[in-house]
């Protein structure tokens, strides 16, 4: 008997053989006789009064033109989660849950407009949320922000000193004049930067966001920068499914490659296993690299992408841009714009498979020293006849030691928002005053 | 009775006006330029009121707070934090760690003396 097999569900597919149906022009009549049931029985499962077997779903596929599984879930399994999910993102409103699927069934155009809308406002609130964190993390604005307000501070209240105090001495009033030229040049200076920023930022209409690879590295810093599912079964496809929301196809293409190339890397190191050498202090990425098979550079993706891991890393090719960032505090990375040069990264650049470490201070307010391990791979894609490409990373460490403990090589972020004034590498001049300078810091 | 202000903030323009400000308005001001030995200062020194940078060389003005209030002969010391717009997070933690006041850059220096005169006649 056909409704002695209630193994699929009635009510979306009843509704989905019916639309079908209609679609085609066919009579009620005509398709159960094809298919060999009675019109009445068609009847009450159009009306997902009658769960449909497969066997009579499997003949009704056959006569309607279409596969079984478009009947039995066609878009719906993936719709009715989009609207389970649109419903559960409106506070305040109890939308019908329990005729969802009906719902769905009669009016899968509506369904589908609302599923859409509903991924539209998705993806517009991460690129805000990316923006926001961008305003609140970036090097850049943060650094421009802070000069701006630093100048200002001091240009209203010197102004306001000369111009309430009537008895101002002499020597006073001269040296605040000059405190007000230093600071009305420093805040031009400070201004165009940010103009320069916010002109920068108009390029990325569709998604707010300046590059597809910041897309993936707000997705990732959402997250915590961790990938922990990728161990579970269904992780690959669970994060894969999490990245096809990201607004731009370029960020959508670039964050799966990474998805599959970490869930590939994770299989041979997996967290576990990695938190257990490390915890044994087993930490060289070149001794965990040669246990595992893969690369040095692998390891300390792993490393960066442990759960809880305080490691940032940042990896570039051989023009030196810069393709991963994984920020640590009190070492800011350029969001773009080249590097400060000075990094161990480009060193190691120069000389594939040679390690590099290398204690460094980066130029701030909160100084801090940190142990960086940089190396260069190469690879030969197309063989001998192809060209050489070179991938380096810099896995950037908290150092505990004490700052005597070694040679310290200080450094910055990128030349325009550094303030170290002596630099030999300097490329051009920062927007900082050199407050660490004057502070008898540098 | 003058009041006595230690004052630490790197900014040598801004420090500079605060301290004719304050100077003016009958406090003694003693002015640091970064965070390192700003415990040992304010310990030495005990004054009326700290005025205190957030963003300090050094050692940061939200470190320095945190020990000043862990160290009973300090937990108690008014403590102003200076800090500027866009700092919402820096603050709340500040807020967190015990701050007395809060003065956000760019300010009014007739601000800055009405805040410092409640919090050294309070």
């Amino acid at each position: 008997m056909p409704n002695s097999q209630p193994n699929l569900p009635a009510s979306l597919t009843g509704s989905l053989i019916r639309e079908r149906r209609l679609a085609l022009g066919l009579r009620q009549g005509d398709v159960a006789q094809a298919v060999g049931i009675s019109a009445s029985y068609l009847n009450l499962i159009e009306h997902n009064r009658r769960r449909v077997g497969a066997e009579v779903l499997a003949r009704l596929a056959g006569v309607l033109g279409t596969e079984t599984a478009i009947l039995s879930e066609g878009a719906g399994g993936a719709l009715i989660d989009d609207l389970r999910a649109a419903a559960s993102t409106a506070p305040g409103i109890q939308p019908e849950l329990d005729r969802i699927e009906d719902f769905a069934g009669r009016f899968p155009g509506w369904a589908a407009v609302l599923a859409a809308q509903h991924h539209r406002a998705a993806q517009l609130e991460r690129a805000v949320g990316a923006l926001n964190d961008r305003l609140t993390h970036d090097p850049h604005l943060s650094a421009s922000l802070h000069e701006v307000l630093s100048a200002l501070a001091s240009v209203r209240s010197t102004a306001a000193i000369l111009a309430d105090t009537e008895d101002i001495e002499p020597d006073w009033r001269e040296r605040f004049h000059q405190n007000l030229h230093q600071d009305s040049e420093r805040l031009a200076a400070g201004a165009e930067a940010l103009v320069a920023y916010l002109d920068g930022s108009d390029t990325a209409v569709d998604t707010g966001l300046a590059a597809p690879q910041e897309e993936v590295e707000s997705w990732l810093a959402a997250r915590g920068w961790q990938l922990a599912e990728l161990e579970q079964p269904e992780g690959l496809a669970q994060l894969l499914a999490e990245v096809a929301g990201l607004a731009s196809a370029a960020a959508r293409s670039l964050a799966a490659d990474f998805l599959r190339q970490a869930a590939a890397e994770a299989q041979l190191l997996p967290d576990t296993a990695l938190r257990a050498a490390l915890a044994r202090g087993e930490d060289d990425p070149a001794v965990l690299a040669q246990r595992t098979g893969l690369s040095v550079l692998a390891v300390m993706r792993r490393i960066a992408l442990l759960p809880g891991s305080v490691a940032g890393l940042v990896i570039c090719d051989a023009s030196g841009t810069l393709l991963f960032r994984k920020p640590v505090d009190g070492f800011a990375l350029p969001r773009f714009g080249a590097a400060c040069p000075l990094w161990p990264l480009f060193a190691a650049l120069a000389r594939p498979m040679l390690p590099l470490v290398e204690r460094v201070e980066p130029a701030g307010r909160a100084a801090r020293v940190f142990r960086t391990l940089s190396i260069c791979e190469t690879r030969l894609p197309q063989g001998f006849a192809g060209p050489e490409l070179r991938e380096a990373a810099m896995l950037i460490l908290p150092d505990d030691a004490p700052r005597a403990a070694g040679a310290v090589l200080a450094l910055g972020s990128s030349c325009r928002i550094c303030p170290r004034g002596r630099c030999p590498a300097r490329r051009e001049p920062s927007i900082l005053a050199e407050a660490g300078a004057a502070a008898g810091v540098q | 009775m003058t009041a006595r202000v230690l004052l630490i903030e790197d900014e040598p323009n801004i420090s500079e006006a605060i301290r004719f400000i304050l100077s003016r308005d009958g406090c003694d001001v003693t002015a640091l330029a970064d965070g390192t030995g700003a415990l040992d200062a304010v310990r030495a020194a005990m004054p009326d009121l700290v005025i205190l940078d957030l963003m300090l060389p050094g050692v940061s003005g939200l470190d320095i707070l945190a020990q000043l209030r862990a160290d009973p002969q300090t937990q108690a010391l008014p403590v102003m934090m200076l800090t500027a717009k866009g700092q919402g997070r820096d603050r709340e933690a500040a807020e967190r760690a015990g701050a007395s006041h809060f003065m956000t850059k760019p300010f009014s220096n007739d601000d800055m003396r009405a805040a410092v005169r409640a919090l050294t006649q309070g």
